[in-house]
């Protein structure tokens, strides 16, 4: 093991943090795309040189930036996300008919087996893949069109599809999750989906357990295990056993089920991460204490984890692309606040240390461990 | 040559320092000077102006010799100052917090 690299994204700027492999010391590099906001950067996992950034902005729009050395300098790729055919109208907060828009790239996931080919995450929310390094992208417009599109609406953060999920063992299953329209699934490559909502409820909705507009705020798997997932939901932390069509709730003795953030351990299937958040009204944690949950019972039962967290007057929030593991033995887990602190585990999340202090907003981390 | 100001951000994103200067035909309107920006700087398309439509980003407006033509259609000739070189087209991000 060669070194860890962390991928920030903040409001104002991406951050890239590394170390050794012992996880000790760190080194904050100077930011990239300084003023800009950067919803996620994520490496390859083919080739952990290749790291792809989402980089946007309310004036100047989305850019895509890629960059083939590991951080140390970037390119512009494609950044034109055409819509396929006729966009049609979603929901607006009060339920009256809202176009389609553009907005911005929320997440990009990489492909686990060509370096050339990556998924985007949008909002307004839509699926597109690039197949050319970045150079163009296409939408997988069986997502949007499906049927249900016209029932989505945005969450408090916009109508953003942010999470995407690449089942390791069927190259022809993914998942992905939408705020607020719920979770869904493709078998067939990304050509057609379906709604996976059965089991959810959102007191929110007209119709609690309806099939479109459960507020999804982050979903995790294990790669062994890849019919198991996890979920976040806008309250409630929720677990499926087959990959989606049927859900239970999991937050057993969590102090509240709100949250963003959700994530598994890398060598423990069952042990799974969230930090709870006070509620939907006040987004930071309860009592003023920055606590990892974590479970080692697939849900239900969960422990705080508060060794080397603010204990007191901590009101940060920490957002859903904003957590992560690596791979390494024991699992390091990486988490960022709005606060701009990025805190890390190298102990399975037993005791944490803060590996920078005083960024700008984090809005995502994610890690490589480098061989 | 037509002298053009962009804003922080764009001048990062382009890697450029101070003015850009492109080569445009009469008559110099908003809209040849933008085509010509983006030949000669492709990152900045969709930047300032809407890939398909080519409207104006909302949060970008477009001044020269201390008149604003963010409103103005987009084939209004500039003022004969910009298309002589003399006085620069200036891409501007709207004024806001952040």
């Amino acid at each position: 093991m060669s070194g860890v690299r962390l991928l920030v994204g903040t409001r104002k700027g991406a951050f890239v943090i590394e170390s050794d492999g012992t996880r000790d010391a760190w080194r904050v590099s100077q930011p990239l795309f300084g003023g800009w906001e950067l919803y996620h950067l994520k490496g390859s996992p083919v080739d952990p040189n290749r790291i792809w950034a989402s980089q946007s902005s309310g004036w100047f729009g989305q850019q895509v930036q890629r960059s083939d050395d590991g951080g140390k300098t970037w390119a512009p790729v494609g950044n034109l996300f055409a819509y396929e055919g006729a966009t049609g109208t979603h929901q607006w907060y009060d339920g009256t008919p809202h176009p389609w828009e553009f907005k911005r790239v929320w997440h990009l996931e990489p492909s686990l087996d060509d370096p050339d080919t990556v998924f985007a995450g949008v909002e307004d929310a839509a699926l597109f893949l690039s197949t050319d390094g970045g150079a163009s992208w296409a939408e997988l417009s069986g997502l949007r069109t499906h049927g249900s599109g016209s029932a989505w609406a945005p969450g408090a953060g916009g109508m953003c599809l942010h999470t995407i999920l690449i089942d390791p063992t069927d190259a022809e299953r993914m998942f992905v999750a939408i705020s607020a329209a719920g979770c869904f699934r493709t078998d067939d490559g990304g050509r057609s989906w379906r709604p996976i909502t059965k089991g959810l409820s959102s007191e929110f909705l007209p119709d609690p357990t309806a099939e479109i507009g459960h507020c999804v705020h982050r979903i995790a798997l294990h790669a062994s295990r890849p019919a198991t997932l996890y979920m976040q939901k806008h309250w409630d932390v929720m677990r499926s056993d087959d990959a989606g069509e049927h859900w239970r709730e999991v937050s057993g003795n969590l102090p509240t089920d709100f949250g963003f953030c959700i994530d598994v351990h890398a060598h423990e299937p069952e042990t799974v991460y969230v930090v709870p958040i006070t509620s939907d009204s006040l987004h930071y944690p309860p009592e003023g204490k920055l606590r990892v949950y974590r479970s080692r019972t697939g849900g239900d039962e969960w422990e705080p984890l508060t060794k080397g967290l603010p204990q007191q007057d901590c009101y940060v929030n920490v957002l859903r692309d904003a957590m992560c593991v690596d791979a390494l033995e024991p699992c390091g887990v990486y988490f960022g606040t709005t606060g701009g602190q990025v805190y890390g585990s190298r102990d399975g999340g037993d005791s944490w240390t803060a590996i920078a202090h005083d960024l700008p907003a984090v809005m995502s981390v994610e890690v490589q461990a480098l061989p | 040559m037509i002298r053009v100001q962009l804003p922080y951000h764009l001048r990062t994103l382009a890697r450029v320092g101070g003015e850009v200067m492109v080569a445009v035909d009469e008559p110099v309107t908003t809209r040849a000077v933008l085509d010509a920006l983006e030949q000669a700087h492709p990152v900045l398309r969709g930047a300032i102006r809407d890939h398909g439509t080519l409207a104006r980003r909302p949060f970008v407006r477009f001044y020269a010799c201390g008149e604003d033509f963010s409103l103005e259609s987009p084939d209004v000739a500039l003022p004969a100052a910009v298309s002589r070189g003399e006085e620069p087209f200036l891409v501007v991000g709207a004024i806001a917090g952040g």
